[in-house]
């Protein structure tokens, strides 16, 4: 039996998850992927992995595994969760190695939506139409196409335990910054009001409990149209901030619907949406816009900011060992070049 | 002929859009520039998507620059040849007897005609594949008699079944994969338009025409056998 990882409880809406499945919007499949894709990228560099391996992506409801048949290395990042090793409370973003009859437990925090935990080669389950990313709502992907639960296993792609004591990973350039989420207005930003348009770069949005991976539900004053809620269906964007007949906006996430037939405010630019995905329910969300230029501009910085080399720091503090140079090695050492298409949507 | 307009989703998604309109022209434009860009092959293009009225072109921006990116397709439109032939006509069987045409009675009172007329309307031209959509597979057929234009359904209908064909707001569908759904289920086809293991998975090209053709449900468990050990069971041939 491979090295696998055994899944003991799992809350709602934990999946495997890699960079999506683009090249099969033409057909109607969804780009699915990681919500907070730099995350799930980090975490997959720190153990030298390719930055579109797959994960788990877990949900705020989190989870709880062990090794199986032999130790090997987990990295995780993601939102401020509450991660244990045995009862060991541990930072948000770290690596360690996991043995066999030890328990790793992930579970929602002081703040953030989803956390990554990649392991050394990545989650093996075989890919459909190119990735390993889970879309439930057509079964495609990840395990038998749905959300993991408690008795799973996860053949790990290449055990490697190597990790001597966890180490909080270094997360500056995630480059998350805080402030309003910034947007290109349109595609169809002539379907509303100028005074809509104001009003909805002015408000303090709130992001509703009926989130989810497919889009980010938006509570607040509803926007007014000028133009009717109703357009020929067109591919939509990940970002897209559709307007229905409501007023209130959804912002399109990683298991949008590849067309949608409502107006688009606005676009929520790439560099912006992984932070975006880690706005919990009862979350403030303020939009600002932006040229198409300036979006440009903060996707080559993400790209060039994530492409630096990870610094880590060992949660326990002792004379240096080999395994400690090791181990530092291991996650500021593999360091690969930008990635051409390495970013989000 | 209507200028393009360019329309901007984010920095990573431009929309060509042709009209405002669902519109066979348009989509013969939007198919033409669809196919001049995938042979173009432009570096940082990741994928297109074409729908009704426009084209969706994904790209990379630090590999491709956007006005650099607009010069090329309306250079490419320039030189596309549009035509309203499909590449490939495929014949497709469809079953609309018991129990697999779940709807047809209730919809044919709706539209004031009998199930055997609306079978025969169903089946007797070509239907074009103007764009899929929705959820993987989803083909919105186009092309369908104004006798069979019925409205959705006020209220979504329970989980249609695998490779259901369908009738709603004057198109006709086949969706593989059992959704609930505003559409009418009038029949199901025994062939597989959608296996993820299979290459290729999807079988029916946008551009591309369908024909049903009526079978028996004795007809249909068989050819649906055939189809599940991985037997094609609709026909396609290179349209004249």
């Amino acid at each position: 039996m491979n090295a696998g990882l055994l899944v003991l409880a799992a809350g709602p809406g934990v999946t495997v998850q890699d960079a999506g499945r683009p090249g099969h919007g033409r057909w109607g499949v969804t780009g699915c992927g990681a919500m907070d894709l730099p995350a799930l990228r980090l975490a997959s560099r720190v153990l030298g992995n390719a930055g579109d391996t797959a994960a788990i992506e877990v949900s705020s409801g989190g989870i709880e595994v062990t090794a199986e048949v032999e130790a090997f290395d987990v990295a995780l990042v993601g939102g401020d969760f509450d991660i244990r090793l045995d009862d060991r409370r541990l930072s948000a973003a770290v690596a360690l190695r996991l043995e066999p009859g030890h328990r790793l437990s992930v579970r929602a925090g002081a703040s953030g939506a989803w956390c990554y935990l990649a392991v050394p080669g990545g989650i093996d389950v075989p890919p459909v139409l190119g990735s390993r990313s889970t879309h439930t709502r057509s079964g495609l992907g990840g395990l038998d196409g749905r959300g993991l639960r408690a008795g799973d296993r996860l053949p790990v792609g290449a055990a490697r335990g190597v990790i001597e004591a966890p180490s909080a990973i270094d997360t500056t350039g995630l480059d998350r910054g805080s402030g309003p989420f910034r947007v290109v207005l349109g595609p169809q930003a002539d379907h509303f009001t100028d005074e809509g348009i104001a009003d909805f770069l002015a408000a303090e949005w709130r992001l509703s409990p009926r989130s989810d991976r497919m889009a980010y539900a938006l509570d607040g004053t509803p926007i007014v149209h000028a133009r009717g809620h109703d357009i020929v269906s067109d591919a939509v964007a990940h970002g897209a901030i559709q307007v229905p007949g409501s007023g209130l906006p959804f912002v399109l996430m990683a298991d949008r619907q590849p067309t949608g037939g409502y107006p688009k405010i606005a676009t929520v630019i790439g560099a912006d949406l992984g932070r975006l995905a880690q706005v919990a329910p009862g979350g403030a969300v303020r939009f600002r816009a932006v040229s198409l230029e300036e979006a440009v501009a903060a996707r080559r910085r993400l790209v060039e900011r994530s492409a630096g080399p990870i610094r880590s720091t060992p949660l326990v503090r002792r004379t240096l060992s080999t395994a400690d140079l090791l181990g530092v090695n291991l996650v500021s050492g593999v360091v690969a070049a930008a990635e051409p298409g390495g970013s989000t949507e | 002929m209507v200028p393009l307009r360019f329309l901007d989703s984010g920095e990573c998604l431009l929309v060509v859009e042709f009209g405002s309109s669902i519109d066979a022209s348009l989509n013969d434009r939007v198919l033409a520039l669809d196919a001049v860009l995938t042979e173009a092959a432009i570096p940082g293009v990741i994928e297109t998507t074409p729908t009704f009225r426009s084209l969706a072109v994904r790209y990379e921006p630090l590999i491709v620059d956007r006005t650099r990116l607009v010069s090329r397709i309306v250079e490419l439109e320039r030189h596309a040849e549009v035509t309203s032939r499909a590449s490939r006509s495929w014949t497709f069987p469809c079953c609309y007897d018991a129990p697999h045409g779940e709807d047809l009675a209730e919809v044919a009172a709706r539209l004031g005609i009998s199930p055997e007329r609306l079978v025969e309307l169903h089946t007797d031209r070509p239907l074009r594949v103007h764009m899929y959509g929705f959820s993987p597979g989803f083909a919105y057929l186009g092309g369908l008699p104004e006798a069979l234009a019925a409205s959705r359904r006020a209220h979504p209908r329970r989980p249609h079944p695998a490779d259901a064909v369908m009738i709603a707001g004057g198109m006709s569908a086949i969706a593989p994969l059992p959704m609930p759904t505003g559409w009418w289920v009038i029949g199901r086809t025994p062939e597989r338009v959608f296996a993820s293991g299979r290459d290729p998975a999807f079988l029916v090209a946008v551009g591309d025409e369908i024909r049903f053709e009526a079978i028996d449900a004795a007809t249909f468990a068989a050819l649906a056998a055939r189809a599940a050990s991985g037997e094609a069971v609709a026909r396609a041939e290179a349209a004249r």
